[in-house]
């Protein structure tokens, strides 16, 4: 198959079920292992980490990224608090008897619906700087671009948006590791995916949240497939579910307590565990035979 | 002092209830009025909200033009907005003490 461009998205429901696992090791197998050219997209711009398991990563690139936010002019505004219902974030407060019309940055989604909303012309929009994307060499055919919000905004999902727009003009294998959740951040990073792994654990709250996942994909029409990490005894709940509704999995990982040693000292665990990549060839040779492009 | 306006967070919609510590999520509001002697409820619309409650609940006592606020504690936007048009913030600790007793200990 011709892997030119070909985007997975890595994202799971539950946090801490090993999204960033599966998205590092994932990229590294398929640039080293496979000489594919690979761009690591690290989503979880609350708290990107991607970075830290590349001890070679050099930085080489750094843009701001900036929003449009409102502003309002008290000269102009005639404070109907038109803006104050269409804001759907309570970003804008309002006091007639005050004539106080201001916008809170930090609460403001850019939806531009108080632009819309306003009759007095008393709205402008102002450029606010809400975090950065990062670009490291990671080695020869491998990239990250990190995607960092600034702490105390609530704008991941535009931050994202101009991230994977950055990163789909790339050429060869794109990775995207998203935030967790099923949210509105998590939609934006799985929008231009051509195909998503879902990562789970055995647990009940694995379970309850790789439902929702299941749902969000399909919603979505994603081509996707199921990795269960952090198997021990097995869930039968979870078997059950995946049988009933006839979802691949593509790899089962056991728990193993090196595995969480290794990790936390931010090491690779192709790298640095014996006969881990096996679990990376099959993931790969799945996804890659599974899915034309 | 004339027409004073206080607001104490409240649990539930009865004198009886006990005072809400939080500001921006609390249930009710009741609004007493010093010189009427007057206390009526009102529900927290933004109790719930996903964020920016204490902001909203903060443009709502500026609307009903309240001068005085009980409550536990007051987040740092709540805060700046009612410093700005200096309403007086009053932070309770004893939120087993019922609606109707701390107004009594503002007569």
């Amino acid at each position: 198959m011709n892997s030119k461009n070909f985007k997975i998205a890595i994202a799971s429901g539950k946090g801490g079920t090993g999204k960033t696992t599966v998205a590092v090791n994932l990229a590294h197998y398929l640039a080293h292992d496979r000489q594919q050219q690979v761009l690591l997209v690290d989503c979880d711009v609350e708290e990107p980490n991607d970075a830290l398991f590349f001890a070679d990563a050099q930085l080489t690139a750094t843009v701001p990224v900036l929003l449009p936010v409102p502003e309002i002019d008290t000269q102009k505004c005639t404070f109907c608090r038109a803006c104050v219902d269409y804001c759907a974030f309570n970003a804008i407060t309002v006091i007639p008897p005050l004539r106080h019309a201001e916008v809170s940055p930090e609460l403001c989604h850019s939806c531009g619906a108080c632009l819309y909303a306003c009759r007095d012309g008393a709205i402008t929009e102002k450029d606010l700087h809400i975090g950065t994307i990062n670009t490291f060499r990671l080695g020869n055919d491998l990239q990250l671009l990190e995607g960092r919000l600034n702490v105390g905004l609530a704008t991941q999902t535009p931050l994202i948006r101009q991230l994977t727009g950055k990163a789909k003009t790339s050429l060869g294998t794109i990775i995207y590791d998203a935030p967790p959740g099923t949210s509105c951040s998590v939609v934006a990073t799985l929008a231009g995916a051509d195909f998503v792994l879902l990562v789970t654990e055995p647990t009940p709250f694995g379970l309850h949240d790789l439902k929702l996942a299941v749902e969000l994909v399909r919603s979505m029409d994603k081509d996707f497939a199921v990795v269960i990490n952090k198997s021990d005894k097995g869930f039968g709940e979870m078997q059950q579910y995946l049988s009933e509704e006839a979802l691949p999995v593509f790899v089962t990982i056991p728990f193993d307590r090196e595995i969480a040693r290794q990790y936390s000292g931010s090491r690779l665990l192709i790298e640095s565990i014996e006969g881990y990549k096996r679990h990376y060839s099959e993931m790969a040779g799945k996804i890659f035979e599974t899915t034309t492009v | 002092m004339s027409a004073m306006k206080t607001v104490i967070t409240s649990s539930g919609d009865t004198l009886q209830s006990t005072m809400d510590s939080r500001f921006g999520r609390c249930a009710y509001f009741c609004v007493y009025d010093q010189e009427s002697g007057t206390t009526s409820f009102l529900k927290n619309e933004f109790a719930t909200a996903q964020g920016g409650a204490g902001q909203k609940v903060a443009e709502k006592m500026l609307m009903l033009g309240v001068q005085r606020i009980i409550s536990g504690d007051f987040g740092p936007k709540a805060k700046a907005i009612l410093d700005k048009y200096q309403v007086q913030l009053v932070k309770f600790s004893d939120d087993q003490k019922t609606i109707q007793q701390i107004i009594e200990t503002l007569k």
